[in-house]
């Protein structure tokens, strides 16, 4: 089936079988190999991107229902030589270990902030009527989604932390 | 995965007509769920039937005082929304309570409530599981049943509904509204929605072939403290092994509706007289024909502390 998407701001024409999951036409079709394969059934969320601005694991979801949509990997966050503020924050503060799990951490950070900006609660937000603030715990429950076997989550979590208070 | 083929709907009615004209077609939406069970073959659809372009990710308020929430309407959106974080708190909260940040983000209302069961027999092709397989035994009933129901449940099947949203949408009455395939619609309530497994575990819901879900609509704000409580093998992502989601009123009555305890969001209202009488004589009455394993004897207890932990919340 023939279809196109937007990934990190170039359209790009594919076609694929149906069953193609938008994870595969990203790492085996396009050769964006930062987006990672963990479980592959959404749980451990190394593949996570984001479409239309927000994050999904996409390994759960198909290539041919993305026609038209905005996607932005890993690496339409940041560059080697000019890396994301959440990528420098990483290197920064030892974000991990082995690595695998990094390029979904870091996307997933990405827009956990943008969701505590947006207002949006967690299961820890206290009231569910105010603003949810840019707590440890808040940061902690965000990214419950993203697995690390290597367990650098406190680390993790001081580099988002660092990020949210360069922004605020 | 099995080969299948792929169709985008362009109406709520032309969707449900085509799924009934193709035998073994199955709706899409978020898919969070269904691709999961396609990877491993529990799911074998020939044809999928993409709904994800129909205009149904709105939320609105009904003339008699409620909201309609759009079959669509991701849940990272329904439980964010301001009216609902206002007005039907549970649901906001039961919402938050389940799965992580990156599925809410696709996964919708409908299919929430057409989520299947996470029983580990299930999962695992090489049991017997009559829910998977008609017919071929429940492996569950002499197996490992520590997450499985203790309640509801029949000899055919002790599964467990997985969803979060459906507790809440269980205390605060909701209507799930259909689209037929001949083009009639009608509301369906949450009560009726989900099904007893009884010897046919895996019909699950009162949806005919081809049905859709178009919407889920709440009726006028009940007021009242919302409180949904889960307790889980983890402090976050993870499955219950027992909620708790109740509107209390300033008077000490309240409605009570329970997960993670059997094949569908647990409420007995009969039961609710004794809500104010506190949590041990209510939760008596809830499971009062309760027949757990060996394995999960504990879920009745646990539900009884919640239950406690839940109106002294409400109360506080």
């Amino acid at each position: 089936m023939k279809l196109f998407f937007t990934v990190n701001g170039e359209r790009r024409d594919l076609e694929l079988d149906t069953r193609t999951t938008l994870l595969d036409a990203l790492r085996e079709h396009l050769h964006l190999t930062g987006s990672k394969k963990g479980c592959d059934h959404g749980q451990c969320g190394a593949c996570t991107v984001m479409v239309g601005g927000r994050r999904i694991n996409a390994c759960l979801t198909l290539a041919v229902m993305h026609q038209g949509d905005e996607i932005t990997t890993i690496e339409g966050l940041g560059s080697p030589d000019k890396l994301h503020p959440m990528q420098a924050a990483f290197v920064k503060h030892d974000g991990y270990q082995c690595g695998y799990c990094t390029p979904g951490q870091i996307c997933s950070s990405v827009a956990v902030l943008e969701e505590i900006k947006a207002g949006i609660p967690s299961h820890v937000t206290a009231d569910l009527n105010a603003r949810p603030g840019l707590t440890a715990d808040e940061i902690r429950e965000r990214m419950s989604g993203n697995i690390c076997r290597c367990g650098a989550y406190s680390n993790i979590v001081d580099a988002i932390t660092e990020v949210a208070e360069q922004q605020a | 995965m099995k080969p299948f083929t792929y169709e985008r709907a362009t109406s709520p009615a032309e969707a449900a007509a085509a799924a009934a004209r193709r035998p073994g077609a199955k709706f899409i939406a978020g898919g969070t769920n269904l691709l999961d069970l396609m990877k491993l073959q529990i799911e074998t659809p020939a044809h999928l039937i993409d709904v994800n372009g129909l205009a149904l990710d709105k939320l609105e308020p009904t003339p008699e005082g409620g909201l309609r929430i759009g079959a669509l309407v991701r849940n990272t959106d329904l439980a964010a929304d301001q009216r609902v974080r206002r007005d039907y708190g549970v649901l906001s909260r039961a919402l938050l309570a389940g799965a992580s940040g990156q599925l809410r983000n696709k996964a919708t209302t409908a299919g929430n409530l057409l989520q299947r069961t996470r029983c580990p027999y299930f999962y695992d092709t090489n049991q017997p599981c009559n829910k998977r397989q008609p017919g071929s035994g429940c492996s569950a009933l002499g197996g490992f049943s520590r997450q499985l129901a203790v309640v509801g449940h029949s000899e055919a099947c002790i599964a467990t509904n997985p969803s979060d949203m459906a507790v809440a949408l269980r205390a605060l009455d909701a209507v799930v509204e259909t689209v037929k395939p001949d083009g009639t619609t009608r509301g369906i309530p949450i009560a009726e929605f989900h099904r007893l497994p009884g010897d046919t575990p895996h019909i699950e819901t009162a949806l005919e072939p081809g049905e859709f879900i178009t919407a889920v609509t709440l009726p006028p704000p009940a007021g009242g403290r919302h409180v949904y409580r889960k307790v889980r093998d983890r402090a976050s992502y993870a499955f219950a092994l027992v909620s708790v989601a109740a509107v209390v009123q300033r008077d000490g009555t309240g409605r009570v509706a329970l997960g993670g305890v059997a094949h569908r969001p647990w409420r007995v209202e009969a039961a609710e007289a004794e809500v104010p009488r506190g949590a041990r004589a209510a939760m008596a009455a809830i499971l009062a024909n309760a027949r757990p394993t060996h394995e999960n004897a504990f879920k009745v207890t646990l539900a009884e502390r919640a239950l406690h932990a839940v109106l002294a919340e409400a109360r506080g």
